[in-house]
């Protein structure tokens, strides 16, 4: 327990005041004191972070550390206990996004995409990212059955538009196989195309190069810097440091579900706060080799070192 | 630091700076493995990519699933036999079973079976040895999918058959392919929009088709029940308003239930669908209870100079509902590729993935409940102005029935439903004379489970169906419309 007092007591040293001076119509999305229990697990404990649009903002931190959690809230997937999350769709349209369902945050701009990919496995891989950018269509049942005008209209624009986005991310030569089939990095970036299809202001990328090979995170980060520059903002959980230090205008780190630190990418590389938590010094070697076990496990603190030096 | 899942596919070949785009093989786990035939597109299998096969080894005979297909065809020999064999009576119960297979009639079901099976692997054969040769020009965009692989001429020859079969066969024979087959074949068309396009299980589906049905007798006669309408529509002025109500009937079922999951929806169902059989049954004087709805008036038009009156001739009715059966099928197949279509193929398919899609999937599911249930109705309505009818047609085991037709012949595929109800409705009537009513449900059971063991996908299944079952087969994903899907979108 005295680790977590530990973290607690760097979070004041670490907020790093160029955000709070921000102004709101700059921001993209903000979330402010989010906490989620499940039970007696708390899994995000008051965590705020502002992101301002265009940029590129990272959420870092050690496994279990409420990453994915956050994300779920901000998406609708799961009702934070506390806290809310505002979203801007459009500089002058402040959203409350908390308590919304998470199709219905989907279609303001917010998309994502999962950690563990969840594509449509049997579709091909344009039928997956028609799906995304067929969301804002109107057209209903009559329209489809009796192929009106407009419906027909709306169809060959989707098409086009997921032909564009498969594009984008080199995924032409597979439009017609199906989702399942594609090699892993491929089904990686195919999610990406499905979430941007539907025209999203706000793309959250859950461990986007979790699995993939040098080249392909070469190639992943210059996407997401490509699809930061169409003004889309990202917002990203990725272990991998240099692609973070790479690609992240700004850097937010978790730990026990408090933002222990945040700020630019070398700013937060030299954070003692941060160092602590992903080497998991000072109590854990007190307390001996089972509680330090437990709580970062021996092959990922060598390889949070490696990553964060 | 990265924490990749067991072994993904395909890092392993652009392990250095080599591009994945190229490391990947064209023929990815789903395309074609080289499982030498699950089902009918057997030795069809793998025309992309894989080792060059000999035109024709003998060894394909004896490949496991070729033998299983054999012995699924042995077993329905038998079982034909037995079915066609001489009747048994309650003091001998196994006399009749063991007649009918020591006589001559099981040596010909076997040859059939056996003859059967060699035309299926022959068949096999010189499909894929035609794919081989049209491989390269297709190869590129129609390995893995391709729509519309030109079933019209196919679907022309079915439909030709559907228009001379009823003028050779009994009146019999007619009355039967209205009432069971046609109707049942637009009930499974419908009850197909929800179990097979959206992936949702309804127990209670006939109740809806009780609607229709009892809308009619409310409109349409001052005599047929004791509670009437308070003037006289033509049954035809009522296919809207049935369909209107069924919907309705199908939004207010589905709106508090489709937030339920799986087996949850499949319960209620069920209990809605005793509900209003038990109220039709018990309603004596709004429905005349048990002893059913009698002469409502057979359907008739007058308008624009068109004067026809249906009547007891089966003959008019069957084309009628060919017709119809016809246009809901093309309305569906236009469904289907729709982004309708697709958002229900993504709510089966990961349900979590398509709400943060952006697929309003309460909507999606309450829609495909509606049509489903419209179309129930609208079956009710011919199915009452063709014939008597009291609450036993709108038994559980009606419910059961349109589902197993729909699992039979295939959930998703629109032929393979209404070919289901050919089989399992032509069975029925094969059988009404030759084994009592109450044991025709043995020989559905049996057939059904032999299919499912050896055919899951169905007689006739869809592309996207047949595509879900083999990864499922092989471990990806979990998509299976009556399956609960996997939950949790974290970690």
């Amino acid at each position: 327990m005295s680790r977590v007092g530990a973290h607690r007591s760097g979070v004041p040293g670490a907020r790093n005041p160029r955000a709070d001076e921000t102004a709101p119509g700059d921001l993209v999305v903000e979330a402010r004191d989010l906490a989620l229990r499940f039970g007696g697990v708390t899994s995000l404990d008051g965590v705020s972070l502002r992101q301002r649009r265009g940029e590129i903002l990272a959420v870092i931190g050690p496994n279990g550390a409420g990453k994915t959690s956050l994300f779920n809230c901000l998406t609708g997937a799961y009702r934070p206990q506390q806290g809310s999350v505002t979203f801007w769709p459009q500089a002058d349209r402040p959203t409350e996004l908390v308590g919304r369902r998470p199709h219905a945050i989907t279609r303001l701009g917010v998309a994502r995409t999962f950690q563990n990919i969840r594509l449509f496995p049997a579709l091909s891989a344009l039928e997956n990212v028609q799906i995304g950018t067929e969301v804002r269509q109107r057209y209903g049942p009559v329209g489809a059955i009796l192929g009106l005008p407009h419906a027909r209209r709306a169809e060959r624009d989707g098409v086009r538009h997921a032909l564009s986005l498969l594009d984008l991310v080199g995924l032409s030569h597979r439009t017609h196989e199906l989702a399942a089939s594609l090699p892993y990095g491929e089904q990686r970036r195919l999610e990406i195309a499905r979430a941007l299809g539907t025209e999203p202001s706000l793309l959250l990328l859950d461990e986007p190069a979790a699995g993939t090979n040098p080249a392909e995170k070469q190639d992943l980060a210059g996407l997401i810097t490509r699809i930061a520059g169409t003004g889309v903002s990202v917002l990203l959980i990725e272990h991998d440091m240099r692609l973070v230090m790479s690609v992240a205008t700004a850097v937010v780190v978790l730990n026990f579900g408090r933002v222990i630190a945040h700020g630019t990418p070398g700013e937060v590389q030299r954070d003692p706060a941060v160092i602590e938590a992903y080497l998991g010094v000072t109590d854990a070697e007190d307390t001996g080799g089972a509680a330090g076990g437990a709580d970062v496990p021996a092959g990922r603190g060598a390889a949070a070192r490696k990553d964060v030096r | 630091m990265s924490t990749p899942p067991a072994g993904p596919p395909g890092t392993g070949g652009g392990a250095a700076t080599v591009p994945l785009r190229i490391a990947g093989s064209p023929a990815g786990p789903a395309g074609s493995s080289g499982s030498a035939g699950s089902s009918g597109s057997a030795g069809s299998s793998g025309p992309a990519g894989g080792p060059a096969r000999p035109a024709w080894h003998p060894s394909v005979l004896f490949a496991p699933a070729r033998l299983r297909q054999l012995g699924a065809l042995l077993l329905v020999g038998v079982l034909a036999a037995i079915v066609t064999g001489p009747t048994g009576n309650s003091d001998k119960p196994l006399q009749a079973a063991k007649d009918s297979i020591v006589d001559v009639r099981i040596v010909l079901y076997l040859g059939l079976a056996v003859a059967l099976w060699v035309l299926l692997v022959l068949g096999a054969q010189l499909r894929g040895a035609l794919e081989r040769v049209s491989a390269p020009v297709r190869a590129p965009v129609g390995a893995a999918y391709g729509r519309r692989g030109g079933p019209i001429v196919l679907n022309l020859v079915l439909l030709a058959i559907a228009i001379v079969a009823p003028m050779v066969v009994s009146t019999a024979a007619q009355q039967s392919m209205v009432n069971d087959i046609g109707i049942y074949a637009l009930l499974a068309l419908g009850l197909n929009v929800v179990v097979g396009y959206a992936g949702l299980l309804d127990l209670g589906y006939i109740a809806f088709f009780a609607i229709g049905a009892y809308a009619t007798a409310y409109f349409t006669s001052q005599t047929a029940m004791p509670w009437h309408a308070p003037f006289v529509l033509n049954p035809f002025f009522v296919f809207p308003i049935a369909l209107i109500l069924a919907a309705l009937a199908g939004v207010i079922l589905g709106a508090p239930t489709l937030r339920l999951r799986g087996d949850y929806l499949a319960i209620v169902t069920l209990g809605f669908g005793e509900i209003i059989h038990l109220v039709a049954n018990n309603a004596d004087n709004i429905t005349n209870g048990a002893r059913g709805a009698f002469g409502v008036p057979h359907l008739s038009i007058d308008l624009l100079g068109i004067d026809y009156k249906w009547g007891i001739d089966p003959l008019p009715y069957y084309y009628l509902l060919l017709v119809i059966i016809v246009v809901v099928m093309i309305a569906f197949g236009r469904l289907e590729r729709s982004r309708i279509g697709r958002s229900w193929a993504a709510i089966r398919e990961d349900e979590i993935a398509a709400e943060a899609t952006g697929v309003a999937t309460l909507r999606m599911k309450l829609l495909a409940f509606a049509i489903g249930a419209s179309v129930s109705g609208f079956a009710g309505v011919l199915f009452a102005s063709k014939q008597f009818f009291n609450p036993q047609s709108f038994s559980l085991q009606a419910s059961f029935f349109v589902v197993a037709v729909v699992i039979f012949g295939g959930m998703g595929s629109r032929l393979g439903v209404v070919v289901g109800a050919v089989v399992l409705q032509g069975l029925a009537f094969y059988l009404r004379d030759k084994v009592p009513p109450a044991d025709r449900y043995i020989y559905f059971g049996a057939i059904i489970v032999i299919m499912m063991i050896f055919r899951p996908q169905g007689l006739v299944p869809s592309r996207r169906r047949r595509r879900e079952i083999q990864l499922v087969e092989e471990g990806i994903g979990a998509a299976d419309s009556l399956g609960v899907a996997p939950t949790g979108g974290q970690r």
